[in-house]
């Protein structure tokens, strides 16, 4: 019944966007799986909402003054844009170089952080370090600012290796030292004023501007130094060039692309695709894109195994939600309340509780989280005023005899368009009994809003609530 | 450390944005005071003595009678050594009791998982407000986040009972088998029930109480009665969490902060009439706090962020009075402009942690902190 082309082009929209409705999923079936992995791994002009129009709208967005407008600002680009994966890939990095608003007080240079990761999370690992070393939040955030020739601060250098690249176990603390010692004088432009202004924490009447990396030699350590067995006058530069060498760092890397884009648990079969995906690592020159399309081109993504394999993020949730029921495409007030909405589930967009980022997988389930997810879902996709609510309730008419769908039907074709989403036989029986209630709908001739569209409207609310539909 | 201890319940009334200090307790026997704040100051004659030196702001009343009863501890001069004056990281220093680092857990969450590491009672902890404190947060630990008591729980949306009864129905179904194959399905199911558990029983506290207390109709008041409705209902719940905006007063102040402290004040006043009520004066305690203080110089309208500040911690098993000293407000002793700070914050939650509960501070706060000795031995 669910063709198998359709259930593994909406798993890999699962995973390499936000999932995605009907007719988008018909586009990209359009292009074969290898054209949509080739389609969604090179993006191409995002088509989101343009900043003009945001700009009149939300002022609070143009100014970048406050969290809760800044995250929003960034809802719109993943709720809009036609080219899912490069905000999937921001997330991504979002959540591994975890910088947060709480300490910055700053979301212009957040945002250009994310905007950085939009341009080069999907290219080479070593520019990526490079930049991400260079970037002026990133600094900050780790009190690279602070990282002086005279006076080591280790805190950068020693989160680039655990943290960002190595994982712990796999240097000495006398290579944290001199990491650290590498990256002394790596710092932000016009540093005392913008100190000055971050104390008094005073946003009245302009806003923040944003900061700006600066080298200074002067305030740099240029002895010699040991790292990973080699020897050399170091500078930040060269230890990323060494670091990106390591194979720790291949197995690092593919580890968490793995989790973020497969599978919360690797297995078996997954060790062999993260050792396929190091391999690409090394041959394609540490590209992140070629190591991607090594695990989507790989058997066990493309598997059943791998299907539902995640439980989805609040940002998937909230997301892929907004998505279906196509709300959101222009600017409206209710965007704070979105993100809030993720907040609530315990993913605050742009305030990671902390450098390790957010605890991810099952560990997002608890029993506030989880009220919030459904009932954030079953909202947005129960009302039948919805674009999207309303082009799933014209497919089921049009698939249907006159009209006519039994109650195995409803539940049926409601799982199958809002995903296709599996689900066990325990929990089909309920969604059939649910609609077995009522007999058999009759859509032929429905009004916008009538109790025949409501009943599509309370079956798609239930799927929502299901188990089954809190994984990715 | 007594066993009958660990029945105590702390209510929590965050107040977000920065409450300014100097205006809260007024130290108007203080030339200094009236020089600095040129405008945004509260006139001799209106100040609520205290003890000849300070006084409260005139809109806390109630919270006057409470300290005359010997219930009001204020906390003077708290803070934390190096301040930061951002609300966001100010705040997150003190939810996770960590100045330094970027903390991982919330110290109420730690407290909850001492109270109740097998997660048995799903209402150990709730938050009256949409989302989580950090303070609460804390891996392994469910906290109930509840933005309306009278509606709490899953779709409160569907406005038809009937129909929202079958989605429940169907709901509990669903996640009512949890002895499948898949580790997932079964962890979702039980969370499920959890989730469906707490609210079911939540929603039975409001018809657990009653009461002649009158709170206002200012949404603070209103979350703060719900406070009093979950504790009362028994349902075990220890920590009780809601928080008050803004305090961020860089304009207007004077009018602005009279009526937030109206709205404390009266609500902290209702609290205790009805804790009295129901004989349960000496199981809930109180605290109030806010990430910083404000400016000692006002700025011609409002007050800027500052360092310095107070908490007040309220009960009748609280030993009223005042802790440590007013930091002064001479020039020299001054800490950029601000009042510096001569109680570190993590020395009440050592109080509330050892004294209250009989739990292990240290671990909690990270570290060891003196104690103010608050609670009555």
């Amino acid at each position: 019944m669910i063709s198998n082309d359709t259930a593994l082009m909406a798993h890999l929209l699962r995973r390499a966007g936000f999932g995605a409705s009907r007719d988008e999923l018909e586009k990209y079936l359009a292009m074969g799986y290898d054209g949509a992995v080739e389609t969604l791994l090179n993006p191409s002009d995002p088509g989101n909402m343009p900043d003009d129009l945001i700009r009149r709208y939300h002022v609070e967005q143009s100014e970048l003054r406050d969290l809760a407008g800044s995250a929003a600002y960034w809802m719109y680009r993943m709720i809009s844009t036609t080219s899912p994966m490069e905000e999937k890939i921001a997330l991504f990095w979002h959540s591994l170089f975890a910088t947060g608003y709480a300490k910055l007080n700053q979301a212009r240079s957040l945002l250009n952080q994310v905007d950085m990761f939009r341009r080069s999370g999907l290219e080479n690992f070593q520019d990526l370090l490079l930049e991400l070393s260079r970037d002026p939040a990133m600094i900050l955030w780790l009190d690279n600012n602070e990282n002086h020739g005279t006076a080591v601060n280790e805190n950068y250098g020693r989160e680039l290796l655990e943290l960002f690249s190595m994982g712990i176990g796999n240097y000495s603390e006398d290579d944290v030292k001199e990491c650290a010692r590498a990256f002394t004088g790596w710092t932000l432009g016009n540093a005392e004023y913008m100190a000055i202004r971050a104390a008094k924490d005073s946003i009245w009447p302009y806003g923040r501007i944003a900061w700006h990396f600066e080298y200074r030699d002067e305030d740099h350590d240029g002895g010699e130094k040991t790292f990973l067995g080699e020897t050399g006058r170091f500078n930040g530069e060269d230890i990323i060039a060494i670091i990106v060498k390591q194979e720790s760092t291949a197995r690092f890397l593919a580890t968490r692309l793995f989790e973020f884009f497969a599978a919360d648990k690797v297995t078996e079969a997954g060790e062999k695709v993260i050792g396929e995906m190091m391999a690409t690592y090394f041959s394609s020159g540490y590209q992140v894109r070629d190591m991607l399309r090594t695990l989507f081109h790989s058997d066990y993504f493309r598997s059943e195994e791998a299907r539902f394999a995640r439980v989805k993020g609040p940002a998937e949730m909230v997301v892929g939600a907004i998505r279906m029921a196509g709300n959101y495409q222009n600017p409206a007030l209710g965007i704070e309340k979105v993100s809030n909405a993720m907040l609530y589930m315990g993913q605050g967009l742009l305030q990671p509780p902390s450098v390790e980022g957010w605890h991810e997988g099952l560990e997002w389930i608890n029993s506030g989280a989880l009220v919030e997810r459904v009932n954030f879902a079953a909202k947005e996709l129960s009302n039948v005023k919805s674009p999207g609510v309303r082009s799933i309730i014209d497919r089921l008419e049009a698939g249907s005899k006159n009209g006519v769908i039994e109650p195995t039907d409803l539940a049926d074709r409601c799982l199958d368009l809002l995903g296709p989403i599996q689900v066990s036989e325990d929990t089909r029986s309920v969604l059939v009994d649910y609609a077995t209630r009522q007999g058999d709908l009759h859509l032929a001739g429905h009004q916008p809003g009538d109790e025949a569209e409501q009943r599509v409207g309370n079956m798609l609310r239930l799927v929502a609530a299901t188990k089954e539909y809190q994984l990715a | 450390m007594t066993t009958t201890k660990r029945d105590k319940s702390l209510i929590v009334i965050q107040l977000t944005g920065g409450n300014d200090y100097l205006n809260t307790v007024v130290p108007y026997g203080e030339g200094r005071y009236y020089d600095s704040r040129s405008t945004v100051n509260i006139p001799q004659d209106r100040v609520i003595p205290l003890d000849g030196k300070v006084g409260f702001n005139p809109s806390m009343g109630a919270m006057k009678s409470l300290w005359d009863e010997g219930k009001v501890a204020v906390i003077n001069g708290i803070g934390y050594q190096t301040p930061n004056r951002s609300h966001f990281r100010s705040m997150d220093i003190w939810h996770t009791a960590e100045p330094d680092a970027i903390g991982k857990e919330g110290w109420l969450g730690r407290a909850i998982r001492d109270f109740d590491p097998g997660g048995e009672n799903v209402l150990t902890g709730i938050n009256f407000g949409r989302g989580l404190p950090r303070s609460l947060a804390c891996q392994g630990v469910s906290v109930a986040s509840v933005g309306d008591l009278a509606t709490y729980g899953l779709f409160p949306d569907v406005e038809d009972e009937e129909l929202r009864m079958f989605t429940l129905e169907a709901f509990a179904r669903m996640y009512g088998n949890t002895a499948g194959r898949d580790p997932v399905l079964n962890f979702l199911g039980q969370t499920g029930q959890d989730a469906l558990h707490g609210a079911d029983i939540l929603r039975t506290a409001p018809a657990m109480y009653s009461s002649s207390v009158e709170y206002a109709p200012n949404s603070l008041a209103q979350n703060v009665k719900s406070i009093s409705q979950v504790f009362h209902a028994g349902l075990g719940a220890r920590v009780l969490y809601t928080t008050h905006a803004s305090f961020d007063t860089h304009s207007g102040e004077l009018p602005t902060h009279a009526k937030l402290w109206d709205e404390v004040s009266g609500a902290v006043g209702c609290l205790m009439d009805d804790l009295k009520e129901h004989g349960r004066e000496d199981d809930a305690a109180i605290l109030i706090f806010s990430e910083f203080g404000r400016r000692i110089k006002d700025n011609g309208s409002g007050s800027d962020h500052g360092s310095g500040g107070v908490a007040f911690l309220i009960g009748g098993a609280v030993e009223g009075g005042m802790y440590g000293e007013y930091p002064s407000l001479a020039e020299a002793e001054q800490l950029e402009g601000d009042l510096r700070s001569n109680n570190d914050f993590r020395s009440v939650y050592t109080d509330i942690l050892e004294d209250w509960w009989g739990l292990d501070a240290a671990p909690i706060v990270n570290g060891q902190f003196e104690k103010l000795n608050v609670f009555r031995s």
